[in-house]
């Protein structure tokens, strides 16, 4: 048994411990907010936060996750009271065919946890 | 170590102001210099590397700035554009050819090692004038020189004087007569324009480099770089063939791909003409030698190994199921993107953890300016104890090696750089 909080709620899990965080949120958590895309930790669509940080789930074991913090998109906010940085993806409809979205805000969200004002760099080179 | 203090402090003296100014003189006109030897500069040019050390990480060509990390403290690589003030615009070709083959300015004033003369010296007239039609028609750029930051006492240019008057070998290549051409080329490509061994032998605390372990495995920005003689810590010996392709591809089938300080370095060679990289190649084999018996054994175990994957067993062995398997175990998964079997790498046979930590933490990321391998970095995903955990079932399982005493130190290094 895997104890791991997600979203604030400590989730006993039992899994094997090689299997891959995805696969725990999606199957056992019911929490599909993260995508499966590549499986290879290349894609992104699988991103959420682990400790604050960006990382993608498809390649991060479980067991890697005991007594750490993970924060999926459902813990960004709900359908009906989206977080601050979903209500700018919905404002500005950022979004193709969307299923990498939840990546995107994730990867997003982590910047803007550790820097609230980003600005682009100075010297973009392409 | 060789007794240096004392033939030092004599030295110091007689050698600190050694040259004198060769006089300013303007960048030969554009329309002056034959095209033919520009773009044999610039091939050459690939071959030793000169755009890396010398272009800063989004930076205009050639302007310098790019930090280059040693034991002795951070160089910046200079401006080698033509421009009057900044750069190299008032170095006539005889001051170009004095900085190569004696590691001095225009000034006079000694050159760090860091800029390989050591290896430039063996360069040919026709390969020196071809690099500086080369430069001298490059676009001005005025960038000033950032100072470089060493520590005390690499910081007193003047010692570099003694230095040079004890591991400095000026002179030219000797071809080996008993030898082919393609073998003398690569040797004089090796050993001169290619400098490699400026990183692929160990080097004393003076940063001199030992030239008894010749190719016995360096260091490189604070990454291994692996023996290239008969100690290769490659688990299936090198071909001549193989080199050829890694050395123009970063990539081969049956080994590592090109990685950190390395990465550059195939990029270039990807535009050298192939002659050239087929000698090197060819010279690397032969420096190699024929593999022993136990050698060839060693390679089949590995390549047979990789056919296996990965066995079972404690939280590295979890680790690497969940988060290496997927792309690196043959047969685990589909679309793995090539990934190498690890049992064929080189970064868990080497005597320290520095590469694989690199690896691990910062993965592998296709060049600024082109397409390439990737490899996510586990910096975030992991703890300092689970890379540990993972970084010593790599070394048993794959390696077959004793246990890293290094990985504590190399992990904090690594984690303070990313900061």
């Amino acid at each position: 048994m895997i104890r791991v909080n997600v979203n604030g709620k400590t989730e006993e899990l039992d899994a094997d411990p090689a299997t891959p965080l995805l696969y725990v949120l999606r199957d056992h958590l019911q929490l599909n907010g993260a995508k499966f895309g590549c499986g290879l930790g290349q894609c992104g669509a699988c991103t959420v936060l682990v400790d604050g940080r960006a990382v993608f789930s498809c390649v991060t074991p479980v067991s890697t996750l005991a007594g750490r913090r993970v924060t999926t998109l459902e813990g960004l906010g709900t359908p009906e009271k989206p977080g601050r940085l979903q209500r700018a993806f919905i404002a500005e409809q950022a979004a193709q065919c969307g299923y990498c979205i939840p990546g995107m805000i994730m990867q997003a969200q982590a910047l803007l946890e550790r820097t609230p004002s980003p600005r682009a760099p100075r010297s973009a080179s392409t | 170590m060789r007794p240096l203090v004392l033939p030092g402090i004599v030295t110091v003296v007689a050698v600190a102001c050694a040259a004198g100014p060769i006089a300013p003189a303007p960048a030969p006109a554009r329309a002056s210099v034959e095209p033919a030897l520009v773009s044999r500069g610039a091939q050459l040019a690939t071959i030793g590397n000169c755009h890396t050390c010398h272009t800063a990480e989004g930076g205009r060509s050639f302007a310098g700035g790019r930090p280059i990390e040693t034991p002795f403290g951070t160089f910046y690589g200079t401006n080698i554009t033509p421009d009057p003030d900044t750069g190299i615009g008032g170095w006539s070709e005889q001051a170009f050819t004095r900085a190569l083959r004696e590691g001095l300015d225009r000034e006079g004033r000694h050159l760090y090692p860091a800029f390989p003369y050591e290896y430039y010296t063996r360069l040919t007239d026709e390969d020196i004038r071809a690099l500086y039609a080369y430069l001298a028609t490059r676009e001005p750029v005025h960038a000033q020189n950032r100072p470089h930051e060493l520590r005390a006492p690499f910081n007193m240019r003047a010692l570099l004087g003694a230095w040079k008057a004890v591991y400095f070998e000026r002179g030219a290549f000797r071809p080996d007569p008993g030898r082919d051409a393609q073998w003398n080329r690569g040797a004089y490509l090796v050993n001169g324009l290619g400098h490699c061994g400026a990183c692929h032998t160990p080097r004393s605390l003076l940063g001199a480099e030992r030239k008894a372990q010749r190719f016995a495995g360096g260091e490189a920005e604070g990454w291994h770089a692996p023996a290239l003689d008969a100690r290769s810590p490659a688990p299936v010996p090198w071909t001549a063939e193989q080199l050829a392709k890694y050395l123009r591809t970063g990539l081969d089938d049956v080994h590592a791909i090109a990685a950190g300080p390395m990465e550059p370095v195939v990029r270039n060679l990807a535009r050298a003409p192939e002659e050239d990289v087929r000698a090197i190649a060819a010279y690397l084999e032969a420096l190699a030698g024929p593999p022993s018996v136990e050698r060839r054994k060693k390679g089949e175990a590995a390549l047979s190994q990789a056919q296996t994957g990965s066995r079972a067993g404690g939280r590295g062995a979890e680790i690497y199921a969940g988060a290496c398997a997927a792309c690196h175990d043959r047969g685990r998964e589909a679309g793995s993107g090539g990934a190498l079997p690890l049992a064929l790498g080189t970064a868990m046979t080497i005597p320290t953890s520095s590469n694989l930590l690199h690896i691990v933490l910062e993965g592998i990321a296709p060049p600024r300016d082109g397409a390439g391998r990737a490899m996510p970095g586990f910096a975030d995903a992991l703890t300092d104890a689970q890379v540990r955990d993972l970084a010593a079932y790599i070394r048993s399982e794959f390696g077959g090696a004793a246990a890293w005493t290094d990985v504590d130190d190399e992990l904090k290094k690594i984690r303070q750089e990313k900061k």
